[in-house]
């Protein structure tokens, strides 16, 4: 833990963010924006992870990373898995008016587990 | 200037009393057995010793008693409610009429459900981990104890909470995942819903804690040389089943959370209109949903893995492949939970790929299956209690995991779903699989703590009479779904021929509260001849960690910390004959007392209680007293206090003395 | 128990703990998560109201950016001089990082007031409502960390640095730095994203 290091991830933290914001500022109708902006966000949180909260470090067993790791499997899972699943019930659902998602949501109410 | 003092009691007024015969006796029970129990304190005078001794302890092994005695009481209200539900629609189907109108029926297998899986099987598993955990990993005490006490403290209050609903106010009508609209302010505008959300979510709080306190505990205080694969097989199922806990509960604690804002500042996540979607809910509810029921069922495997190899005098077979099962089973469980609702609308690529993980998961449990069945495989089995309900599991286990493995083809599962079919089906897997492991547990497990055996002619008969009276109780409802009879229904119509089928299960019920009968005299019996039933500090000549230290144990577990040198450490120290009593001791620092825990439970009790009747005053001095006590939980000093080592060579030859006599 | 027993103790005590709260910060990253993908899901979702790249002030939303990102190191300069046990720099340290919190926290509050204000509050949308949860948990979790942070001001400025508000102070730490990671990600999906065309 050095302030070496902490100056290092400070400066690309800024930079990251920086990039990303004149980025969609003045390109925002790019059509790989989106990509981009997603690529620039989780290298940022690699500088973070690394220089802040110092997640390489850990000697012995890697109990930090081993969990870090799991959760964010599981939180892409569930993120992806949610949104795959939302925009296919939307596709198919488009024409519902509230009244009928109401009816609809009443009947299947009795169908959990 | 006269001031309306109304807003001191938000909405509750006298009419939140109950007026249906039925709550009213149910209300009166509890307020009974509460008073009687306060009574018999008093009159004992035994307050004193309650707090000191039970209600501020850190011990896991006491706060595992308590999780154990709150889930028995609250199995004692499940079954009560599951006795009402049959009686009304084997007597009364016919016509609709009966002691239970339609209302009251939705908030019996509301309570039901909510009260089985979160009060019943949750108080099980964690008061089996607490008891057990730290004497399997060798150590003196959990990672956290603070943490622990809370953690059993908020599920008591979430348990009071959901009880109080009986007496003041109602309980939610929407089921026991409450989907939206429904479960929204439009439909359900009365006191139900946030009752259930509310006991919901402060156990579930109080789980997360626990999952995150039990992984530390066995990430990092294992005793020296005990390797993860040397660990004993329940220890990984824990960490996979806490695991699930710590990365599952935090979806359901944002899903309750903005239903919550749904229902008290009228925001639109799962509102039909205004663009919200409550399909969001039924989809993120199950993302917690499915991983809880392998919460569940991970320990009762352990448990089992456990029981299997001491009843047939040999090692666990395949104890690599195992420890890879629970694993693969714990990272599976994830990526299934649209199984349960394949009939919401989604398209064949996204139900077919939901159908396939599901079957996928019945491979690892399948592995699992086949070890147990190898393990006892020309080994000396011995029928005792505990080996006889795990027959008894593996049997509907295997028959509840087949009907899971139909339901999860979309194409049958269309057919079948809300039906009692499904019905059938998760009862196969939470009793056959949960209950009968917390049942064997607890005989296999009881000597240890208590110094003497349960009664076996009495374990054998309630056994028995589970068995019977669960085939007998669920056997009809899958001929019953699959003749397309819904779930849910107070009553059928009388032409369609089902009324016998109805009775039999309620026959069925009947059987199974004999077996609780049985139960309950065997644990009065046992205690009372508990000097005939007497036994030594191990026995069933066991295999890990645990059977080694005396009975009753001292409440640092152990007086020595000895290295491990292999898997079954305990056999293996027993084969060799290196085991001998510790003559030199050190000091033992243990924690104190200390009340937090049930003062933190205590206003998280009356904080929901307010935000319940929307008396926001009171809710308001909660959360500033939470912050307070949250601090001074932070601030304490002076935590621990140290048993010398005199005074644990004094206990020592005291408990092994008595184990002698 | 020896001074060498004391020192193995303290250090085992402090893998405890952080290895614990490490645990704790995951399952609040999948909380976030949750919050995240109701938001991705509703997004679209404005029944009539106004859309994010109508509401959002973006260079105010840069200026929050950097704030917590300034905050989240002066936080970390303070745990340096917490290992040199210079109490004078921690909390020098400690206030950079409360006066920058608080500074990000009083824009937030005041950009969702004015919103509200103008009438496109919670309950306008299902957008609005996953809007207003996601940043303000976020926001909530500073609010709380704020608090924290004075409390063991308070009490290093009264007992200096001990074991245990080191403890403490590297759970704090631990917090800071994540809740700013946490930002990264609000920033990317909620703002930057939501102005895209």
């Amino acid at each position: 833990m050095t302030i070496q290091r902490y100056i290092m991830g400070f400066a690309l933290s800024l930079a990251l963010t920086l990039v990303a914001y004149f980025l969609v500022i003045d390109n925002a109708a790019h059509p790989l924006i989106l990509v981009i902006l997603g690529i620039l966000a989780i290298t940022q949180l690699a500088v973070q992870l690394m220089y802040f909260l110092h997640l390489g470090d850990e000697v012995g067993p890697r109990l930090k990373q081993l969990s870090f790791w799991f959760m964010a499997l599981i939180l892409i899972i569930v993120v992806v898995g949610s949104i795959w699943i939302m925009n296919n019930l939307n596709e198919r659902m488009m024409h519902f008016s509230p009244a009928e998602k109401t009816k609809f949501m009443l009947t299947e109410y009795d169908k959990g587990f | 200037m006269i001031i309306d003092w109304g807003f001191l009691l938000g909405r509750l007024s006298l009419d939140a009393l109950p007026d249906n015969i039925v709550t009213v006796l149910g209300a009166l029970g509890g307020l009974f057995g509460v008073l009687l129990i306060v009574g018999l304190l008093t009159v004992t005078r035994r307050w004193s010793w309650l707090w000191k001794t039970w209600i501020t302890s850190l011990d896991p092994k006491k706060i595992g008693v308590m999780y154990l005695v709150v889930a028995g009481i609250m199995l004692l209200r499940g079954l009560a409610d599951v006795v009402m539900m049959r009686v009304q629609q084997a007597l009364f189907a016919t016509n609709g009429a009966g002691p239970i109108d339609a209302d009251m029926f939705q908030q019996v297998f509301s309570a039901h459900g909510t009260i089985m899986i979160f009060f019943v099987a949750m108080g099980i598993i964690f008061g089996l981990i607490n008891l057990i955990v730290p004497l399997q990993i060798g150590a003196r005490d959990v990672a956290f104890p603070l943490l622990n006490s809370i953690s059993f403290w908020l599920f008591f209050a979430g348990m009071a909470l959901m009880n109080v609903s009986l007496a003041v106010g109602e309980f939610s009508t929407a089921g026991w995942l409450a989907y939206p609209p429904l479960s929204g302010l439009e439909y359900s505008p009365g006191t139900g819903v946030d009752y259930w959300i509310w006991a919901l979510q402060i156990a579930g709080i109080g789980s997360l804690l626990s999952g995150v306190n039990f992984l530390v505990t066995i990430f990092t205080m294992r005793r020296k040389g005990m390797t993860p694969m040397k660990m004993p097989i329940f220890v990984w199922s824990v960490i996979g089943s806490m695991l699930l806990v710590v990365f599952a509960f935090p979806i359901l604690t944002a899903t309750l959370g903005m239903l919550t804002l749904d229902r008290t500042i009228e925001t639109h996540f799962f509102t039909s209109d205004l663009g919200g979607n409550p399909m969001m809910y039924v989809n993120l509810i199950w993302a917690w949903g499915h991983p809880e029921v392998y919460i569940l069922a991970l320990p009762a495997f352990g448990v089992f893995s456990e029981i299997v190899p001491v009843f047939s005098r040999k090692r666990l077979f395949g104890y690599t492949s195992m420890v890879w099962a629970l694993m693969a089973i714990a990272v599976l469980s994830f990526t299934v939970w649209l199984h349960h609702f394949f009939t919401m609308g989604a398209g064949a690529n996204v139900n077919a790929f939901f159908g396939i993980m599901t079957m996928i998961i019945a491979i690892p449990t399948g592995v699992k299956v086949f070890n147990w069945l190898f393990t006892m495989f020309r080994g000396r089995i011995s029928f005792k209690t505990p080996m006889l309900w795990f027959m008894g599991f593996i049997t509907t286990f295997t028959i509840g995991g087949v009907t899971g493995v139909l339901l999860a083809v979309p194409g049958i599962d269309f057919q079948v779903h809300n039906s009692l079919f499904l019905v059938a089906h998760f009862h196969n897997m939470i009793i056959g699989g949960v209950v009968f492991g917390a049942f064997a547990a607890l005989a296999y497990w009881w000597p240890k703590l208590t110094g003497f055996r349960l009664h076996e002619g009495l374990g054998v008969a309630a056994f028995w009479s589970w068995l019977v009276g669960f085939v007998l109780a669920f056997g009809p409802l899958y001929i019953l779904g699959l003749m397309g009879a819904a779930r849910r229904l107070d009553h059928y119509d009388a032409s369609l021929g089902w009324q016998g089928l109805f009775v039999v299960a309620g026959v069925g019920v009947m059987i199974i509260l004999l077996g609780v009968f049985f139960q309950v005299l065997q644990l009065a019996y046992s205690i009372w001849k508990r000097d005939e039933l007497r036994v030594g500090t191990d026995p069933w000549d066991g295999r890990t960690l645990e059977w080694s230290t005396s009975t009753p144990i001292a409440e640092y577990n152990f007086a020595a910390l000895d290295a491990v040198e292999q898997r079954d450490a305990f056999w293996a120290m027993k084969s060799s004959h290196v085991r001998e009593e510790a003559t030199k001791f050190s000091d033992i620092r243990i924690p104190k007392n200390s009340g937090f825990g049930p003062g933190i439970a205590a206003v998280a009790f009356v904080g929901a209680f307010a935000v319940i009747w929307y008396m926001w005053w009171l809710a308001a001095v909660a959360l500033v007293v939470t912050i307070v006590l949250a601090i001074c939980a932070g601030m304490r000093e002076d935590v621990e206090r140290t048993i010398t080592a005199e005074q644990v060579a004094a206990i020592e030859k005291k408990l092994w003395r008595t184990r002698r006599a | 128990m020896s001074v060498q027993e004391e020192a193995l103790e303290e250090k085992r005590l402090l893998s405890k703990t952080s290895v614990g709260f490490w645990l704790y910060l995951m399952t609040d990253c999948l909380l976030f998560a949750t919050l995240f993908a109701t938001f991705a899901v509703l997004r679209d979702a404005t029944a009539g109201g106004p859309a994010g790249r109508d509401i959002y002030e973006m260079p105010l939303v840069l200026a929050e950016t950097l704030i917590l990102l300034t905050s989240s190191f002066a936080c970390g300069l303070a745990l340096i001089a917490m290992t040199q046990k210079n109490i004078r720099q921690v909390l020098i340290g400690l206030g950079v990082t409360f006066v920058l919190g608080a500074t990000f926290l009083f824009i937030e509050v005041s950009e969702f007031t004015k919103l509200i204000s103008e009438g496109h509050g919670p309950q306008t949308s299902a957008f609005l409502s996953a809007f207003f949860t996601l940043v303000g948990t976020h926001g909530l979790h500073v609010f709380i960390g704020l608090l924290w942070l004075s409390v063991l001001a308070y009490t290093i400025w009264r007992r200096g640095i001990t074991s245990k508000l080191t403890r403490q102070l590297t759970l704090f730490g631990l917090f800071w730095h994540f809740l700013d990671l946490i930002w990264i990600f609000v920033f990317t999906v909620v703002y930057m994203m939501g102005v895209v065309r």
